[in-house]
């Protein structure tokens, strides 16, 4: 009979296992050209890798890594006061720790990415690190106390539970100021370390997060402007974000490296840093807000109706209805605008600073490597692209990790 | 019958009126941002007297005394300030319009190459997009431009078939050139581009007349392409030259002879450009093509069609919709990224600018003129990305 019998249970489709030549028929030899692209790729594969790994093991300008993994890691910072910074790395990594064993869900998604990235940057400064270790703690001890710290602070936060709750917002909200002071001080025991000596992958990770940290408040009410029912607020706003977003940051930092001292009266100086700081928070104030605006635009109406219906005011809808469920829903996105500026903060070398780009360029130009063969920039360069790429890409895996918790969350 | 009394207006005193809250608002946040501003503004000029550099764009017209490694236009250090500037917008203009096109080429063939049925070839593809989309685009450029310099010398460039020459000045590619007879052989171009446009307008006119779809852009680009190509046959026969040549790099004592060299520079931000937005294009492809409804797949091959049928018929036109306003951002995201090119010397209009900045101590007007220009190449790619968005969104009723 032609027909299929539906009163019959239909059977399960047979589910073939692969063996191995199965599986290379199937997903690499299924027709003519794919064979051609396959065997083109491998050999193409084998000249990329063989090449790679035989550089790798005879490149000559290790040492010049192996010499400056400080000079990468804190540029010129004090080697005698280095404890501040790690101090520092270590207070952020414990409160990590305690907030994703209180809160787990997204924090602790974030606390896992930032120890993974933690545990991988360990390896390559274990690789590289110098024999006689320049300071206390050398720098794989150091990315791997990090890490431990994630996980001894998490396990401690789940047994503290919701107790530590309070103190730990606390902790946060005084955690900034507080790590710059740490790494800045005030005289007397901690003595102050000009932000010139500030650099390398110090100076590119405080950059990014007070890009993000301060651009914060501003990019919310850029965001909130922009949605007003006020016209005038309404266009500055949009005047403010569309100019921003219009012009490349080096154009940004270039204004505030030239521009912001001019703006205050008397002509005071201002720290190189400040001004990078200054320019990267505005730049990153109006990419912030559309990201915002984005999750404000996806509440549904009926919840700012049911608010007011309720009986709050607009400032009470906004601040105990909208925004919470806004911040929530745009979490991954500002993941990744965190990952881009991370990246972006490359651009300070152009106003002069030194950061983890600027301090491998400071490598790459020390005279004592002249002598070696081809330069040292490949090694050196290759480093540094090695610790961005551990950030940006766990970063972004973390992102996404959220994103599908978020989306668990919500049916 | 009682008379019942309207019901008492009580006015709302004014403190309680939205309206007028509204406008008090606005007011006060008017005068605010103006008055802020106002404060900068006057510390400014005032630091600016001072330091006798009062803001003018009077310099536009002197003599910029600075070379420029290489320009669109002719250009000489006597020439104005003025000119040196449109130097600058020309050559990121040509880096821009350049990379657009070929990071669109190089996206979309490694989209494609992501959603291949060769597991070799699609974990190759996600390898390189996770690799270069992690390293921030400054470093690419430099280690780039590094390698660029670590060429062999001209003398000894390395030798891809005769056609392309890597050497520590740049590349050298063979290049069409026209010759003696490309006047000849311009008539025919247009007599085609003509009959082209003449199949085109006629063909769309009768399908809207019938109302039913069809093809006729191949079509019209076959007729031009016959009658170009027919010229050419014709012009040569005629003349004795092609019209058209390709001009090959001749390696003379010092430098290279004919053919088309591209400064290192130029080569180095060309190329990390394309590399990383072709990254971000191929994401934008890949899941513009997965978004499309698996639905639409089946029921264009359960009617009959070719798989390559339902790519360009039924799945590309519908991920052409999702893809353009994300590709929008990309191009102008490549537009703002050119101005990178100050890090490895490649005169743009930032590093142009810059430079006039550090000899005239202009900063406010060389600023102002930088922002005005990078503002209206975005908004004119904006607007332009939108006129197509428009004309290829679906039209609902």
């Amino acid at each position: 009979m032609a027909t299929t019998d539906v009163s019959q249970p239909r059977a399960r489709p047979v589910r073939q296992s692969l063996d191995v030549l199965g599986w290379l028929r199937e997903n690499l030899f299924n027709s003519w050209y794919n064979v051609v692209i396959t065997v083109a790729l491998l050999i193409l594969i084998y000249q990329v890798v063989s090449g790679l790994a035989g550089w790798l093991f005879t490149a000559q300008g290790w040492p010049a890594v192996v010499a400056n993994l400080k000079v990468l890691l804190a540029w010129t910072y004090p080697a005698d006061q280095l404890w501040r910074p790690q101090l520092a790395l270590g207070v952020v990594t414990l409160l990590l720790g305690l907030s994703a064993g209180v809160w787990r869900g997204i924090v602790l998604a974030l606390a896992v990415g930032f120890g993974v990235v933690c545990l991988l940057l360990a390896l390559p400064t274990f690789l590289l690190a110098p024999v006689p270790a320049q300071v206390a703690l050398p720098a794989w001890q150091m990315f791997l106390a990090a890490a431990a710290l994630v996980a001894v602070g998490a396990f401690v936060g789940n047994a503290g539970g919701q107790r530590l709750r309070w103190p730990l917002v606390i902790a946060w909200v005084l955690l900034y100021p507080v790590v710059i002071l740490i790494i800045r001080g005030f005289g007397g025991p901690l003595p102050i370390v000009d932000t010139n000596l500030w650099g390398g992958l110090m100076l590119t990770l405080l950059l990014s997060v007070s890009g993000i940290v301060l651009s914060f408040p501003l990019g919310i009410l850029l965001a909130l402007g922009r949605r007003s029912d006020l016209p005038v607020i309404k266009w500055f706003c949009i005047a403010y974000i569309e100019l921003i977003r219009g012009v490349p940051l080096v154009t940004v930092l270039f204004m505030g490296s030239l521009m912001l001292p001019l703006f205050l009266p008397g002509g005071e100086s201002i720290d190189q840093l400040v001004r990078a700081t200054v320019a990267v928070t505005l730049f990153s104030a109006a990419y912030l807000a559309e990201n915002v605006r984005g999750g404000l635009q996806a509440i549904p109406k009926g919840q700012t109706e049911a608010a007011r219906a309720l009986g709050l005011n607009v400032v009470q809808t906004t601040l105990l209805i909208t925004l919470p469920q806004a911040l929530r829903a745009v979490i991954p996105v500002l993941v990744g605008q965190f990952i881009s500026l991370f990246k972006d903060t490359s651009l300070v070398v152009i106003v002069g600073l030194a950061d983890l780009l600027g301090a491998a360029q400071g490598v790459v130009g020390q005279p004592e490597w002249l002598g070696t063969p081809g330069g040292v920039w490949r090694e050196t360069f290759l480093f540094i692209a090695v610790i961005y790429w551990f950030f940006s890409f766990t970063m972004s895996r973390t992102s996404r990790r959220i994103e599908q918790q978020l989306n668990v969350g919500k049916h | 019958m009682a008379v019942s009394t309207p019901p008492q207006r009580t006015a709302i005193p004014f403190y309680r009126d939205t309206r007028i809250i509204a406008i008090i608002l606005q007011a006060v946040f008017a005068v605010l941002v103006i008055g802020v501003l106002w404060y900068l503004y006057t510390n400014m000029i005032e630091g600016l007297r001072r330091a006798n550099l009062l803001p003018t764009f009077a310099f536009l017209r002197t003599p910029a005394g600075f070379p420029i490694a290489e320009s669109v236009i002719p250009y000489d250090p006597s020439m104005t300030y003025g000119r040196a500037f449109i130097v600058g917008a020309l050559n990121t203009l040509r880096v821009a319009v350049t990379g657009i096109i070929l990071a669109t080429v190089l996206g979309i063939f490694i989209g494609i190459c992501r959603l291949s049925s060769n597991w070799l070839l699609r974990n190759t593809a996600t390898v390189y997009v996770e690799i270069v989309r992690n390293v921030p685009l400054l470093l690419q450029l430099i280690l780039w431009f590094f390698l660029t310099k670590a060429f062999p010398r001209v003398q000894e460039s390395i030798n891809a078939g005769g056609l392309i020459f890597l050497h520590n000045r740049g590349v050298t590619l063979a290049w069409p050139a026209t010759t003696a007879s490309f006047g000849a052989w311009a008539p025919w171009l247009w007599a085609g581009l003509l009959a082209g446009a003449g199949f085109y307008a006629v063909r769309r006119y009768q399908f809207v007349r019938r109302d039913r779809p069809g093809v006729a852009l191949p079509w019209a680009a076959l007729i031009a392409g016959t009658i170009a190509l027919l010229g050419f046959v014709v012009t040569r026969i005629a003349s004795g030259t092609w019209p058209v040549t390709l001009d090959l790099p001749e390696l003379q004592r010092f430098n290279f002879e004919g053919g088309l060299t591209v400064t290192a520079s130029f080569a180095a931000l060309l190329v990390g450009l394309v590399v990383y937005t072709a990254a971000f294009i191929s994401e934008i492809v890949r899941s513009g093509i997965q978004a499309v409804n698996k639905g639409q797949r089946e029921a264009a091959r359960a009617l009959g069609l070719t798989n390559g049928q339902t790519l360009r018929l039924v799945i590309f036109p519908q991920a052409l919709r999702i893809m353009i306003p994300p590709m929008t951002s990309q191009y102008l995201n490549l537009t703002k990224n050119s101005s990178l090119a100050i890090a490895i010397a490649f005169p743009d209009l930032f590093y142009v600018g810059n430079t006039i900045n550090n000899q005239t101590g202009q900063a406010v007007p060389v600023i102002l003129m930088l922002m005005a220009s990078y503002l209206s190449v975005s908004l004119l790619t904006s607007l332009l990305m939108n006129w197509y968005n428009r004309r290829i969104q679906l039209v609902e009723r």
